[in-house]
């Protein structure tokens, strides 16, 4: 058995996760103070990968990815960035295929805040970027962790996407998923139970941690 | 001197209408918004504050605007030098007492501040607490200190004393007086309470329905007048039984013995008690 799926696939997720923080929290920051009428629009793309199988996603996405069309070919001749089958391509997929798995934990704990921790910051003449980091974020860490943590393993879930926007390229895009598809094609149930069984013990400890960590972190409520 | 002219749709019980407000807080005083709820008490502190925005008004404080709609400005709340003790204290979950108190420090302010606020407020022992620890009359001091260290032209208070035990808010009233006597601030407390505007403010601005009722000494607006013959209450017949008339008053309904004085009277009648026909008994 190759260790390198395994490395990947974590690599990937660590990727993945990272990127979704930066992108994720102030896209979660800015729906749970929108209350426009386009906010319903917004949250429903959002939240199109938990419904959308991962091939009509990965479908669309090898699209607009694809050289021939008019991303692909900009991102290319501009940056030579070719995002099909390649490690970018497949972090940018994740990215959007685990956007709610992030959003959602962070917006609710968010608008789970009482406003009045929000009033009361700017009435003491901070800015708004202060009460977003200094108080809004900190009283939201276990909205924070089950977001980061179930995107991490959402990631490490991934296949269908994976299969088509890398394929299935040794070291750059042969995950552990595709890894296992892989193994039983070739008829090789001893290494596919490896993989399988590797996923699914991390897969679990990742769950447990967070719900016994949230049960932890739940015990320190906010005051009422 | 703060002079405050607001115009706002409010939503209320029994359909929309307006808050109309136009009032002027002289320097140093104490004034209590008094009325049932609903009545756009809280609103008109937050848009004193800066938290809500009226469709009309000016907001003049020490000769600073704060808000001229007409003139297209509005300050933020970040800008506008008040201090506010919101209904719920509001206090950082995530910061100890000292932290919420430095957090709330003017960048370039003296840090010592927060420990000699801390020992004014009797806070030192709790300085590294996290507020869930802190029973509600604490959580109520650290945000009544968070809102001085600022050392604010204008304090706003929100029903501050609502949540607590009656011991506690004697307790919170004293202190209040005391502040309000040491700082100086010019101070707005919104408050459902006769005893507690009784007590603390000079001014009451009663309001019901977004209009002001009136504005007067809590003397005035609750009643009591001090005469000659002694203090006397005013009120409304509302029951008359054989051996007791019930008087609603604006600190509930008091019941009195008919006497030669009370014959002929009729319900809805406007009477006035004289502190001679009640009798006190100590509790034991």
């Amino acid at each position: 058995m190759e260790y390198q799926p395994l490395w990947l696939t974590l690599k990937l997720a660590l990727v993945t996760t990272g990127c979704l923080l930066l992108v994720g929290i102030p896209i979660a920051a800015g729906l749970a103070i929108n209350k426009s009428k386009f906010k319903p629009f917004l949250e429903a793309i959002i939240s199109l990968p938990l419904v959308l199988p991962p091939s009509v996603l990965g479908f669309y996405l090898l699209l607009a990815f694809s050289p021939n069309n008019g991303l692909g070919k900009f991102l290319e001749s501009v940056f030579n960035l070719r995002l099909v089958f390649s490690f970018p391509g497949l972090v940018i997929s994740s990215v959007i295929y685990s956007l709610p798995f992030m959003v959602h934990p962070i917006q609710a704990g968010l608008e789970a805040l009482p406003g009045s921790l929000r009033e009361a910051s700017q009435t003491l003449g901070k800015s708004n970027w202060q009460t977003f980091t200094q108080v809004l974020l900190p009283n939201i860490k276990p909205a924070l962790l089950t977001g980061t943590i179930l995107t991490f393993a959402h990631t490490l879930g991934e296949f269908g996407l994976v299969l088509m926007i890398g394929g299935n390229l040794p070291g750059v895009t042969k995950v552990a998923s595709i890894a296992i598809y892989d193994e039983v094609e070739s008829l090789n149930f001893s290494a596919a139970h490896r993989y399988a069984a590797i996923l699914l013990v991390i897969s679990f400890g990742i769950l447990l941690t967070v719900y016994l960590t949230n049960k932890r972190l739940s015990k320190n409520k906010l005051p009422v | 001197m703060i002079s405050i002219r607001i115009r706002k749709k409010l939503s209320l019980a029994g359909g929309s209408g307006e808050l109309n407000i136009d009032v002027e807080l002289t320097d140093r005083s104490f004034t209590a918004l008094y009325g049932p709820s609903g009545a756009g008490k809280t609103t008109l502190l937050r848009i004193i504050a800066g938290l809500l925005q009226p469709e009309q008004g000016i907001i003049e404080v020490n000769g600073q605007t704060w808000l001229n709609t007409a003139k297209k400005i509005n300050l933020p709340a970040q800008k506008r030098n008040i201090g506010f003790v919101f209904q719920d204290y509001a206090l950082f979950p995530n910061m100890t007492v000292q932290q919420n108190l430095l957090y709330a420090l003017p960048p370039k302010a003296d840090q010592s501040k927060v420990e000699s606020l801390l020992a004014t407020m009797g806070l030192q022992n709790l300085a590294h607490q996290k507020p869930e620890l802190l029973s509600g009359g604490q959580k109520q001091r650290v945000a009544l200190a968070r809102a001085l260290i600022r050392q604010p032209q204008i304090l706003l208070l929100d029903e501050p004393l609502s949540a607590l035990d009656n011991v506690t808010r004697l307790q919170l009233q004293n202190e209040l007086q005391t502040i309000h006597q040491q700082y100086q601030l010019t101070t707005l407390l919104v408050s459902h309470h006769v005893p507690e505007i009784y007590k603390l403010a000079g001014q009451v601005i009663q309001i019901d329905a977004g209009q002001i009722i009136q504005t007067d000494t809590p003397n005035q607006v609750f009643g009591i007048q001090v005469q000659n013959e002694g203090i006397s209450l005013a009120g409304e017949v509302v029951t008359l039984m054989p051996g007791k008339i019930e008087v609603l008053t604006a600190y509930g309904v008091i019941a009195i013995k008919p006497s030669a004085q009370t014959v002929g009277l009729a319900i809805g009648d406007k009477v006035s008690i004289h502190a001679a026909d009640l009798s006190l008994k100590k509790l034991s």
